[in-house]
């Protein structure tokens, strides 16, 4: 077997020598524009997501990586050779979509086996590489039914292993889970991850669906309008988004409208808070305050370096887990806050609607964006 | 590594073996639309610009037409004829396809099949068998109170028959993609049933009547079948082509009537391509499906309706069926096989009979080949952006040209001296060639129905798994669509054993056909030798088409067994 079926040491770990480099990628679909100036590296063994509202360009560029597409212009490079110009048939993929696009009128078997024929692998070499992945997948005995035969899921699974079955290098997946419900779709992000891992290949995953990039990217490309706003680990995209656009499509954020009042602080109505990064914005700026609900403190808020107000409960909504409260800020108008209250919280200083309360935010979980 | 960057980091693709196949291969499917259509019209269209010795007139002979009222005035009468046929089988048709969809009426699947009957059926068939109903010796000719069957009102009643199960197949479809929850929301405001008819029923088929309206007139219009044999001294268009070119030798003037005649068929095929692209997308809404509920006064009205299209059909039929047996009509009418010893008679005989056969197969099989394939080619094909945009509107055109028309453009194309595929002037392969060109349109859109409702990525999928596309091609994608592969293949086989007009001009002394055989046969006044060769015609496709009603069942229980869940 190739290298690409050998153990990797696993998630953590993924290598930092690049294995696929895009240089200032452009699409355009006549007059319009799908893809601008994308750039990117992605290292070797490490599992990418693209992540971006429908229509901002997400297919479109891994199509392009597959060369289905040709970028307008830029050029990309696998494994240090330049594949710009190469048909798809030339470069080094599994792919995966939505569809799933199984022969229907060839049983699973066939369906993983379909490129493996075609590379003069002896019948026995064919016929165990389809069992160790159908293994490989968990769908033992699976081998003779036909794809309509099949639910939703191992369907995913047998596209899945047929894309795996030549060991390509790169593996790109299209919103590979977005056609199953819920529960099963849960359930497959821990074995897509976990196999990938196993494996050791390169992947890009195209998603819409921000959980999902949280719960399994190494890195994550968060895209918008066709140009990239932020690569960075789950931590650094959702605890440190770049733009106003990452803060709000990834994971729920207050934003408020407010003014840089000079050397980190700003003031929101009468309200005025110390925050750690003002990036640079010149006093008197109209900026965007943003601030997740769960970042909000309602203990011991004395020790806030005076980075406290006053708010009242308007609503609160019991999820389980924690309390979701929208909150009234006197000095801040009309607007309303969404803070995450703890249940011992909660319970401890005995929280309902109606109450009043000191809220505090820890400066370095306050960000600053230009006000649009 | 063959990577070559224009300018500013712009990206030329380079073409894979693939694609450079699958170009060879649009390449080829245009050459041939080009040879088998474009060119020919366009030889056909600058002959009727010149006068007989090739030297360019201009408009002359457009002008002697349009002075010769005998020539003209067939405008007239085809334009009547046309419209007469279009509202009566359209009124039926719409009845019929509504009784089939919308009622409880029983045997409709009896009523179906009945009502594909004249499909198979050369036109002239009913046009012989309204000779024997109602001509001098017809049997009820009393019923035309003295009118004479051979004119415009034997033209519209053949007309009328062998449009029939056009238009009710367009209807049917019409009429069942409607959504039950507008009728529930009617019946919830207690509109009256004729009420919701009109504003419900009949609005949700609009397209489906316009296009029916447009099929049945362009059938109508110019067809040759019918009113040669039943039209008497009732001159239309597409007769004229024939009189002017058989008769007279006069090519030019041949060529002036085909454009008269080609310039509404081509208006008309227009239209209907407009009002169908509407109908694509009313149909891709999502809608319940309406399941008809009983209702005795309208399912029994329905049964008597039909029953009584359902026998003037199988009457006519039968009619033609009996009179291939009558020793002698009037006179004797005991039943014999003498009307079938065609070898005795002109026309050809028993080889056209065969002929038809051969060319109907060799028309089955390369025409589904090659049009299948091109159709694989517009539709799946990567890049060439520009040839298969062209190909696909040359794969409409064909639909918009009367046979005829294109009969009559091979003479001139190629049986000129210079052209280099002159030689396969007077042989089978050419009335293969017309055959294909004339029925191309219907074939490749069923072709690209199938081909459409295949996952887009297969295609995809195969390269990035670096099996060249006709390995797919030939491991999925024609497997999956052998259903409509072997319907394109029996619509192809039942045309050719039918069509008259594309093949009259073009067939040789040892390549007689069937139809054109009964043809000639009636022309030289065997009317019951020309009637048994249309049942013989008929026969052959009645058996054929019910093998593979049978066969699909078997085929379907067979080979798509991957289609169960
Ligand atoms: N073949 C095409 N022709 C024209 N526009 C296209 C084509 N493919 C995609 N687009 C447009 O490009 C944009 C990005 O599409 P896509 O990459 O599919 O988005 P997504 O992020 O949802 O995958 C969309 O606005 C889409 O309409
Ligand atoms: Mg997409």
């Amino acid at each position: 077997m190739t290298t690409a079926m050998q153990d990797s040491p696993g998630h953590e770990s993924a290598g930092t020598k690049t294995y696929l480099r895009i240089d200032d990628l452009t699409k355009n679909f006549g007059a319009f524009t799908a893809l601008r100036d994308v750039s990117l590296e992605i290292y070797e063994g490490e599992f990418v997501c693209f992540l971006g509202p429908s229509g901002c360009g997400k297919t479109t560029l891994l199509r392009c990586i597959a060369g289905l597409d040709y970028q307008t212009a830029g050029r990309i490079a696998q494994g240090g050779t330049d594949i710009s110009a190469l048909p798809p048939s030339e470069r080094d993929f599994g792919i995966v979509f939505q569809s799933y696009a199984l022969f229907p009128n060839l049983t699973v078997q066939k369906n993983i086996a379909y490129g493996l024929e075609n590379r003069k692998v002896g019948k026995a070499d064919t016929e165990r590489k389809v069992a160790e992945l159908l293994e490989l997948v968990g769908l033992e005995g699976q081998g003779p039914k036909y794809p309509a035969q099949l639910s939703g899921g191992q369907q995913q699974r047998v596209a899945l292993a047929r894309a795996l079955a030549t060991s390509p290098g790169l593996l790109l997946l299209d919103e590979p889970l977005s056609a199953l419900d819920a529960r099963v779709r849960v359930h497959l992000r821990h074995e897509i991850r976990q196999l990938q891992e196993r494996l050791g290949v390169t992947t890009i995953m195209v998603t819409h669906d921000q959980e999902e990039a949280l719960t399994m990217a190494d890195r994550i490309v968060v895209m918008n309008h066709g140009v990239i706003e932020q690569i960075g680990t789950p931590t650094e995209v959702y605890g440190t988004p770049k733009t106003a656009f990452v803060a709000d499509f990834v994971g729920t954020m207050n934003f408020m409208p407010g003014t840089a009042a000079g050397a980190g602080r700003v003031r929101l109505g009468t309200v005025e808070l110390n925050c750690a990064a003002m990036n640079g914005i010149s006093e008197g700026t109209p900026v965007t305050v943003a601030v997740r609900p769960e970042d909000f403190v309602v203990r011991c808020t004395d020790g806030a370096n005076g980075n406290a107000f006053e708010a009242e409960i308007d609503d609160m909504e019991f999820l389980g887990s924690f309390y979701r409260a929208e909150l009234k800020v006197p000095g801040m108008g009309e607007s309303r806050i969404v803070v995450d209250l703890s249940v011992n919280a909660v319970r401890d200083l005995e929280l309902a609607g109606g109450r009043s309360l000191p809220v505090a935010v820890p400066s370095d979980h306050i960000l600053v964006f230009p006000a649009d | 590594m063959a990577v070559t960057t224009i300018g500013a980091g712009a990206v030329k693709p380079k073409v894979s073996g693939d694609e450079r196949m699958m170009r060879v291969g649009i390449v080829v499917i245009g050459l041939f639309l080009l040879i088998g259509l474009l060119l020919p019209l366009y030889a056909m269209m600058s002959k009727s610009f010149q006068d007989s010795d090739g030297n360019f007139i201009g408009l002359a002979n457009y002008a002697e037409y349009f002075s010769t009222p005998a020539l003209f005035f067939s405008i007239y009468n085809s334009l009547t004829v046309s419209v007469l046929a279009t509202v009566i089988t359209i009124s039926f048709a719409f009845v019929y396809a509504y009784a089939l969809t919308r009622s409880c009426m029983p045997f409709k699947g009896v009523f179906r099949a009945i009502a594909l009957i004249p499909i198979l059926a050369p036109s002239l068939l009913p046009a012989i068998s309204l000779v024997y109903f109602f001509g001098k010796q017809g049997i009820i000719k009393s019923w035309l109170f003295g009118e004479s069957i051979y004119g415009p009102i034997g033209i519209v009643i053949g007309e009328v028959f062998w449009t029939f199960p056009h238009a009710m197949m367009i209807l049917v479809t019409a009429l069942s993609i409607t959504d039950a929850r507008l009728y529930e929301a009617a019946a919830a405001l207690r509109t009256s049933k004729i009420r919701t008819f009109f504003t419900v029923t009949l609005p949700g088929a609009k397209y489906g009547v316009i296009s029916a309206i447009f099929v049945v007139f362009t059938l109508v219009f110019t067809d040759f079948g019918v009113p040669k044999v039943i039209g008497g001294q009732y001159n239309v268009l597409s007769v004229d082509i024939y009189k002017q070119v058989i008769g007279q030798q006069n090519f030019e003037m041949g060529a002036v009537v085909s454009v008269v005649l080609l310039i509404p068929a081509v208006i008309s095929f227009t239209i209907d391509r407009i009002v169908q692209r509407r109908q694509v997308a009313l149909l891709s809404a999502r809608a319940v499906p309406l399941e008809p509920k009983p209702n005795r006064t309208i399912d029994t009205s329905m049964l008597i309706v039909c029953g009584i299209i359902a026998f003037v059909i199988v009457s006519i039929i039968v009619m033609a069926g009996y009179a291939s047996f009558v020793q002698f009509w009037p006179y004797n009418l005991n039943l014999v096989l003498s009307n079938y010893d065609f070898d005795v008679m002109d026309g050809g005989g028993w080889d056209s009979y065969t002929n038809s056969i051969q060319m109907a197969a060799w028309t089955a099989v390369i025409g589904t080949a090659f049009i299948f394939t091109g159709a694989y080619l517009v539709e799946k094909g990567q890049g060439f952006k520009k040839g298969r945009t062209v190909i696909h509107f040359l794969a409409i055109l064909p639909l918009a040209v009367p046979g005829m028309v294109l009969g009559l453009s091979y003479i001139f194309f190629f049986n000129h001296p210079d052209n280099p595929f002159g030689f396969i002037y007077h042989t089978m392969a050419i009335l293969v060639v017309v055959t294909i060109a004339h029925f191309y349109t219907v074939s490749h859109l069923t072709a690209v129905t199938a081909l459409k409702q295949m996952d887009p990525e297969f295609e995809a999928v195969s390269a990035s798994l670096k099996v060249p596309f006709y390995k797919t091609f030939w491991r999925v994608t024609v497997p999956v669509c052998m259903p409509s592969i072997i319907n394109i293949a029996v619509y192809l086989f039942v045309n050719a054993m039918t069509t008259v007009s594309a093949v009259i001009f073009l067939y040789a002394p040892d390549t007689t056909l069937a139809a054109v055989a009964v043809l000639n046969m009636d022309d030289a006044g065997d009317i019951a030798p020309a009637a048994a060769m249309a049942m013989l015609i008929f026969a052959t496709n009645a058996v054929l088409y019910s093998i593979y009603s049978l066969g699909t069942r078997g085929l379907q229980a067979r080979t798509q067994a991957w289609r169960k869940r």
